[in-house]
C-alpha cells in the first residue's frame, strides 16, 4: 500500500508540473516539453515490450514511422482531421506489431535485436523508394494544427497539451496492464520462460501481446511527432530514432513505470545542455555526459530517485532492495539482454 | 565465355560476386572484434567501429605526421616515421597501441558497471561511440584522408573478372586473424583462461583466473582486431572520422547472423552480406534501391530457421 | 486545465502590452527594425551539423563566421552594427530541426535564418520560417525547389548553383564536343541525385534515351564501397561515367573504375569536387592517377589551392588573410589558410553576400526589406571569390542567385577551368 501512495503522490506532482511548465517556458521550451510527451508515449511502448517482456527491440522507430506517415498521409492527401489520425496511426502500427511479433517469437536476445534492427534499418530506404505513395525524399508537409474553439493557446502550447493529453490517455491504461495479471505475465516470461509456461502461461500469446501493445504506443508517438513538426520525412526514421528510445528507457529505469517520463526529459534535452555546454562539438560533450548519467543513475533515474525519496524517509532497508512489483532487479534486467 | 541470355552475363554475375565478397571481406575483419567483445561480455560494443577508426587516424599520423590539432598545438606535427617501411610499422605501433587502449577503456569506462544491467552497457558503449567520433572530428576534422595502401591499388584479370588486389589481401588477412583466433582460444592458456572467465566466472574465480582482467584482455585484444580493420579498410571507404559507421552495421548483421560467438560464423556472414546486397542490388527488379532491406529481409529468414545462426550453437540459458 | 488557461491568457496578455512597448520605441528610433537587431549587433542563426555523418559540412559556418569577425573587427560591422552569428546543431535530421529553428527564432531572437544547410532539413522548417515571416535566407543546398517554389514559400532563398544547372553545363559540352557518348551514371537515391539525372536528361533532350546506357544507385548512408555499382555500368558497355555522390562516395567510384580496368571519360558533380578530395584520390592510385586526368567538373568559385591561378588574386589574398586570422574562432580544427577545406571557402563566399545585402538594407532592417533585396534585387559582381564573370543575380522573376558556372578539367594535382562562363539557366 504504500507504494501506492508513492506512486500517487509522484502523479500529483507530475500533472501539477505539467500543468505549470507551458506558463513559464518560451515557445522553444513548450515546443521541447511537447516532444517529450511524444518520446515518452514511445518509451512506455519500449519499456512493455523490452523492460517487462523481456524481448529487446532496436527497431520500434519503424513503428514510429507508420504511425507518422499514417499522419501525415491521411491529414494532407485525404483531409481527414489531424486528431483522428492518432488512433488509426496507433493502431496500423499495432497491427503491424502483431504480425512482427509472432516470427519474433523464434528469436531471443541479440538475435532479435538483429531482426529489430533489420527494421529499422529498412524505412528509409523503403519510405524513399515508394515515393508515389509516400512522397519520397521530399517529404508531407500540411497544415499546423492551431488551438481549436479559439481556446487562448500559443500553437505550441497546444502542441503541448495535446501531447500530454494524450500521453494520459496511453499512460493509464498501461499503468493499469502492467499492475494487473497482464503484467505479472509479461514479468513471469521475462523472468524465466520455463518456468512461467509450467505455470499455464501463454508465451506466444503473451510475447506477441506485447510487441503488439508496444508498436501502438510507438505509432501514436509517431502520429504526435508529425503532428508537431507539421512535416514528415524518411530521413527521421532511421537507426538512431530506435536507438534515442532504448537510451531514454534504459537512463529512464528498466521496468519502472515512471522511467520513460525521465528518459523521454532527457533525450531530447540532453542534446541541448550538451550544445550549450560545447557549442562547435555537442557529440562529445553528449557521449560524456551519458555516460556520467548512466554511472550516476545504472539502474535508471527512476530507480535512483525511488531509492533517494525511500532514504530521505529513513526506510534505508527498503531503499537497499529497491525492487518493486513493477521494477526489474538488475539480475531481471540481465535475463532481456542476454 | 560469355553466356548471354536476354542481356544476362554470366561473367558480369560472377563479377558481381567477387565485388560482394570484397566489400563484404570489409565488414568481416570488423566482425572479428565485435565478435571478441561478445564473448567477452555478452555484449554488442556500438563502438567498435569508432574504435577502429581512431586506431586508423594513429596509425595515419605515425606514418604521415599529422597529429591534427593536438600535434599543432604541442608543435610535433610533421614528427613521422622516415623509414622504408613505415606504413607497416606505423600499423603495427597502432595496433599495439590500440591494444592498450582497449585495456584502458575497460579499465576506466567499463569496470565502473561490473554488475550493472547490461542494457546499461551498452548505452556505455553509445556514449562512448559519440565520443570517439566527436574527439576524431575535433582533432583531424572531416576532410577525408587517403591513408594508403598495404596493397597495390590495381586489379587482375582472369577470365574478364577483376579481382581487386585490396579485396584479396583484406581476404587473407582476415583468414590470418581468424587462425590465429583459434589457435589462441584452442590452445594457449590465457585463451582457454579468457573463455572459462567468461562462461564460468564464479568457477573460474576459484581455480585463480583473475575474470575481470580476462574482461579488459577482451577489450585489448577486440580493440587490437579493430585495429587491423580500420587500417585495412581505409583505402576503400577512406580514412574520416564516420568512415566505419556503416562498416559497423553490417559487421554487426554478419557477427550476428554467423552466430555471434563464432569467428568463422562472423567471417562466412560477412561475405554473404557483402554478396548479398551486391547481387540484390544488381539483380533483384527494383532491387537496386531497396537492396539494404532485401538483403536484411533475406538475413532475418535465415535466422528464423536457424534461430542461433549459421554457425552459433544452440542457446544453452546460463544462470 | 482551465485556471492554466487563464494564467496563459493573463501571461498572452502581458508580453502582447510588452510587445507593444517594443514596438513604440522602434518607432522612435530613425531606424526601422526587427527582432534581432539592436543600436549595435545584427544576430543571425543558422542551422548546421555539428555531430553526426554530416559533420564535414560545419566547415562552411567556419568560414562565414571568420568572414563576419573580419568585418565586425576590420570594417566596423554593418553600418555600425556587429553580426553576430548563433549556430545550432540539428545532425542533419529532419527531426531535429523543428525544434532547432524555434530556438533560434524563440529563445536567441534571431533576425533570420542564414544559409541552413541540407535539403530535407530545410524543408523540414520552411512551413514554419515561412508563416513567422523570418528570412530562411541563402540555404546551403543545390536543390532547384528554392528557387521553383519562390512563389508558394517567399521567405526562403538558396545561393549556391543549383544543381539542375550544373547538370545542364555537362549535356550541352557533351552534346557538342561528344554527341555519341555512351553514359553510366552513378547517383544518390534521393531528391539531390535525381535532380542531377534529371538535368542532364532535359539538356540532352532528344538524345538522352540512347545515350544514358545504364544507372546505378546507392543511399545516402550505404557503405562508402561502390564497387557493385562500377562492375554493373561497366558491363554496360558505358564509356563515360557521370558521377552524382557526395565525395566518399565518388572517390571509391573512381577508384573502382579505374582499378577494374574500366577507365572511361569522368563527369564529376560539383558536391565532390573539391581539389583536396582529388589530391588524396590521385595519392592513392600512384601510377595509374593518370586515368582520372580530363574528368570533367563545373566550378563558379575560386580554388585558392591553384596558387599558379589564383596565387596574386585579390579576393583569394583576402580569404588567406581572413582564415589566418579569424578561421580557428568557431571550431576546432580552424578553417584552414591554404583552402583545403572547399566548404569554408563556400562559407566565406556567401557571408559575403549576406554582408552585401545587409548592407544596401542600409536603416530600413527589416526582414521584409533584406528579403526583398536578397530574393528580387541581387545583382553581385563583386564577390571576392566567385569567379571573374559570374553575376550573383535574382530579379522580379529568378530566384536563382548562382546560375552561371564555367566546366573545369583535372590535370594531374588540380582543376584547369576552360571555355567561358556558362549560364544554366534553364525550364
Amino acid at each position: 500500500m504504500r507504494r501506492d501512495y508513492l506512486n500517487w503522490a509522484i502523479g500529483v506532482v507530475g500533472v501539477a508540473l505539467l500543468l505549470v511548465v507551458p506558463n513559464v517556458t518560451d515557445q522553444f521550451q513548450t515546443f521541447m516539453f511537447a516532444q517529450v510527451a511524444a518520446y515518452a508515449v514511445a518509451v512506455v511502448g519500449l519499456n512493455i515490450l523490452t523492460g517487462y517482456s523481456g524481448q529487446i527491440s532496436l527497431g520500434n522507430g519503424a513503428f514510429m514511422a507508420i504511425g507518422s506517415y499514417t499522419t501525415a498521409l491521411l491529414t494532407a492527401r485525404a483531409g481527414w482531421p489531424v486528431y483522428l489520425t492518432i488512433p488509426v496511426g496507433g493502431l496500423l502500427a499495432g497491427l503491424v506489431g502483431l504480425l512482427v511479433g509472432i516470427p519474433a517469437l523464434r528469436l531471443r536476445g541479440i538475435y532479435l535485436a538483429l531482426a529489430t534492427f533489420a527494421l529499422a534499418l529498412s524505412v528509409t530506404p523503403v519510405l524513399n523508394n515508394y515515393d508515389k505513395f509516400t512522397g519520397g525524399h521530399l517529404g508531407v508537409g500540411f497544415k499546423a494544427v492551431t488551438p481549436p474553439f479559439d481556446i487562448p493557446l500559443s500553437n505550441e502550447q497546444w502542441l503541448y497539451f495535446l501531447g500530454w493529453i494524450v500521453f494520459f490517455l496511453l499512460f493509464v491504461p498501461a499503468w493499469l496492464l502492467l499492475r494487473g495479471r497482464t503484467g505479472r505475465a509479461w514479468m513471469a516470461v521475462r523472468d524465466s520462460e520455463t518456468a512461467a509456461a509450467a505455470n499455464g502461461i501463454g508465451l506466444a500469446y503473451y510475447k506477441t501481446l506485447a510487441f503488439g501493445i508496444s508498436a501502438l504506443y510507438a505509432g501514436v508517438a509517431g502520429s504526435l511527432l508529425v503532428i508537431d513538426f507539421a512535416y514528415v520525412n524518411p530521413d527521421s526514421y532511421n537507426l538512431n530514432l530506435s536507438l534515442q528510445l532504448l537510451v531514454a528507457m534504459v537512463i529512464g529505469g528498466l521496468a519502472n513505470i515512471w522511467g520513460p517520463l525521465f528518459g523521454a526529459l532527457l533525450v531530447v534535452w540532453l542534446p541541448y545542455v550538451a550544445e550549450k555546454a560545447v557549442n562547435s562539438k555537442p557529440d562529445l560533450a553528449f557521449g560524456a555526459l551519458l555516460i556520467v548519467v548512466v554511472f550516476l543513475a545504472p539502474n535508471g533515474i527512476a530507480g535512483l530517485l525511488r531509492r533517494g525519496l525511500l532514504t530521505l524517509r529513513g526506510r534505508r532497508q527498503e531503499a537497499s532492495q529497491t525492487t518493486g512489483a513493477l521494477e526489474a532487479t538488475p539480475a531481471e534486467a540481465d535475463q532481456i539482454a542476454t | 565465355m560469355d553466356l548471354l541470355l536476354a542481356g544476362f552475363s554470366f561473367t558480369a554475375l560472377i563479377q558481381q560476386i567477387v565485388s560482394g565478397a570484397g566489400a563484404g571481406a570489409v565488414y568481416a575483419t570488423l566482425a572479428l572484434a565485435l565478435v571478441l567483445i561478445y564473448r567477452a561480455m555478452d555484449v554488442a560494443n556500438f563502438a567498435q567501429g569508432e574504435m577502429a577508426m581512431f586506431s586508423t587516424y594513429i596509425a595515419y599520423a605515425l606514418v604521415g605526421g599529422d597529429f591534427g590539432l593536438v600535434g599543432a598545438k604541442l608543435g610535433f606535427n610533421g614528427v613521422h616515421l622516415g623509414v622504408a617501411g613505415a606504413f607497416w610499422i606505423g600499423s603495427i605501433v597502432a595496433v599495439v597501441a590500440s591494444f592498450g587502449l582497449g585495456i584502458l577503456i575497460e579499465r576506466v569506462l567499463i569496470r565502473p558497471f561490473e554488475g550493472a544491467p547490461l542494457l546499461t552497457l551498452v548505452i556505455v558503449t553509445l556514449g562512448l561511440f559519440s565520443m570517439v567520433n566527436g574527439l576524431a572530428g575535433f582533432n583531424w576534422g572531416y576532410v577525408f584522408k587517403t591513408f594508403c595502401c598495404p596493397f597495390p591499388q590495381s586489379a587482375v584479370n582472369v577470365g574478364g573478372v577483376s579481382f581487386n588486389y585490396t579485396d584479396l589481401g583484406i581476404i587473407g588477412v582476415t583468414m590470418i586473424i581468424l587462425a590465429a583466433m583459434a589457435l589462441f582460444f584452442r590452445y594457449t592458456k590465457l585463451g582457454l583462461a579468457m573463455r572459462a572467465a567468461s562462461l564460468y566466472p564464479e568457477s573460474s574465480r576459484l581455480v585463480g583466473v583473475r575474470t575481470s582482467w580476462m574482461l579488459a584482455l577482451g577489450w585489448g585484444l577486440s580493440a587490437a582486431v579493430g585495429a587491423v580493420s580500420g587500417i585495412l579498410v581505409a583505402p576503400v571507404v577512406f580514412l574520416d572520422p564516420n568512415m566505419m559507421q556503416s562498416v559497423l552495421l553490417f559487421a554487426f548483421a554478419a557477427a550476428v547472423l554467423g552466430g555471434i560467438e563464432s569467428p568463422l560464423g562472423a567471417v562466412v556472414g560477412a561475405l554473404l552480406i557483402g554478396i548479398l546486397l551486391a547481387v540484390v542490388g544488381t539483380y533483384v527488379p527494383g532491387g537496386e534501391n531497396l537492396r539494404t532491406p532485401f538483403a536484411l529481409l533475406i538475413i532475418v529468414v535465415v535466422l528464423l530457421v536457424r534461430p542461433a545462426g549459421l554457425l552459433g550453437r544452440p542457446e544453452t540459458r546460463r544462470v | 486545465m482551465i485556471g492554466t488557461r487563464r494564467v496563459a491568457a493573463l501571461l498572452a496578455a502581458g508580453s502582447m502590452a510588452l510587445l507593444a512597448c517594443g514596438s513604440q520605441q522602434a518607432n522612435n528610433s530613425p531606424t526601422k527594425t526587427d527582432p534581432g537587431i539592436t543600436s549595435n549587433q545584427i544576430l543571425l542563426g543558422g542551422i548546421f551539423p555539428a555531430s553526426g555523418t554530416a559533420s564535414a559540412y560545419y566547415s562552411i559556418p567556419k568560414g562565414m563566421t571568420a568572414y563576419f569577425d573580419y568585418v565586425n573587427k576590420e570594417k566596423g560591422g554593418v553600418n555600425g552594427r556587429q553580426i553576430k552569428f548563433d549556430v545550432l546543431d540539428d545532425a542533419y535530421s529532419p527531426a531535429n530541426t523543428p525544434a532547432k529553428a524555434r530556438q533560434l527564432a524563440e529563445e536567441d531572437k534571431v533576425f533570420l535564418d542564414f544559409g541552413q544547410l541540407g535539403t530535407p532539413t530545410n524543408l523540414a522548417v520552411r512551413d514554419y520560417w515561412n508563416s513567422q515571416q523570418i528570412p530562411q535566407l541563402f540555404v546551403s543546398t543545390g536543390s532547384d525547389h528554392w528557387g521553383k517554389d519562390y512563389s508558394q514559400y517567399p521567405w526562403t532563398l538558396g545561393w549556391q548553383l543549383n544543381y539542375g544547372s550544373e547538370a545542364r553545363m555537362y549535356a550541352a559540352y557533351i552534346l557538342q564536343n561528344e554527341p555519341n557518348d555512351k553514359i553510366g551514371i552513378l547517383y544518390q537515391n534521393d531528391d539531390y541525385g535525381t535532380d542531377y539525372v534529371n538535368g542532364l536528361k532535359a539538356g540532352l533532350g532528344g538524345k538522352a534515351d540512347s545515350m544514358i546506357v545504364g544507372t546505378a544507385t546507392y543511399n545516402a548512408g550505404d557503405p562508402t564501397n561502390m564497387s557493385s555499382q562500377v562492375a554493373k555500368l561497366k558491363a554496360t558497355g558505358a564509356d563515360t561515367f557521370y558521377v552524382v555522390t557526395t565525395p566518399a562516395y565518388a572517390a571509391s567510384a573512381v577508384v573502382n573504375a579505374i582499378t577494374s580496368g574500366w577507365k572511361p571519360k569522368f563527369y564529376m558533380n560539383a558536391v565532390a569536387n573539391p581539389t583536396s578530395v582529388w589530391k588524396q584520390v590521385s595519392t592513392q592510385l600512384g601510377g595509374s592517377s593518370s586515368a582520372m586526368d580530363g574528368m570533367i567538373s563545373a566550378v563558379y568559385l575560386k580554388d585558392p589551392l591553384d596558387t599558379t591561378k589564383w596565387g596574386s588574386d585579390a579576393g583569394v589574398q583576402l580569404f588567406k588573410t581572413i582564415m589566418q586570422k579569424y578561421g580557428g574562432d568557431l571550431a576546432s580544427p580552424p578553417c584552414d589558410a591554404t583552402g583545403a577545406d572547399g566548404f569554408c571557402v563556400f562559407g566565406m563566399a556567401v557571408a559575403y553576400t549576406m554582408v552585401d545585402v545587409l548592407k544596401k538594407a542600409g536603416s530600413n532592417l527589416t526582414r521584409k526589406n533584406v528579403m526583398d533585396i536578397a530574393a528580387k534585387g541581387l545583382k553581385e559582381t563583386d564577390n571576392p571569390l566567385t569567379l571573374p564573370g559570374i553575376t550573383i543575380q535574382t530579379t522580379a522573376t529568378d530566384h536563382f542567385p548562382i546560375a552561371q558556372g564555367q566546366l573545369e578539367k583535372w590535370n594531374k594535382d588540380h582543376w584547369e577551368p576552360f571555355g567561358s562562363i556558362i549560364s544554366g539557366r534553364g525550364a
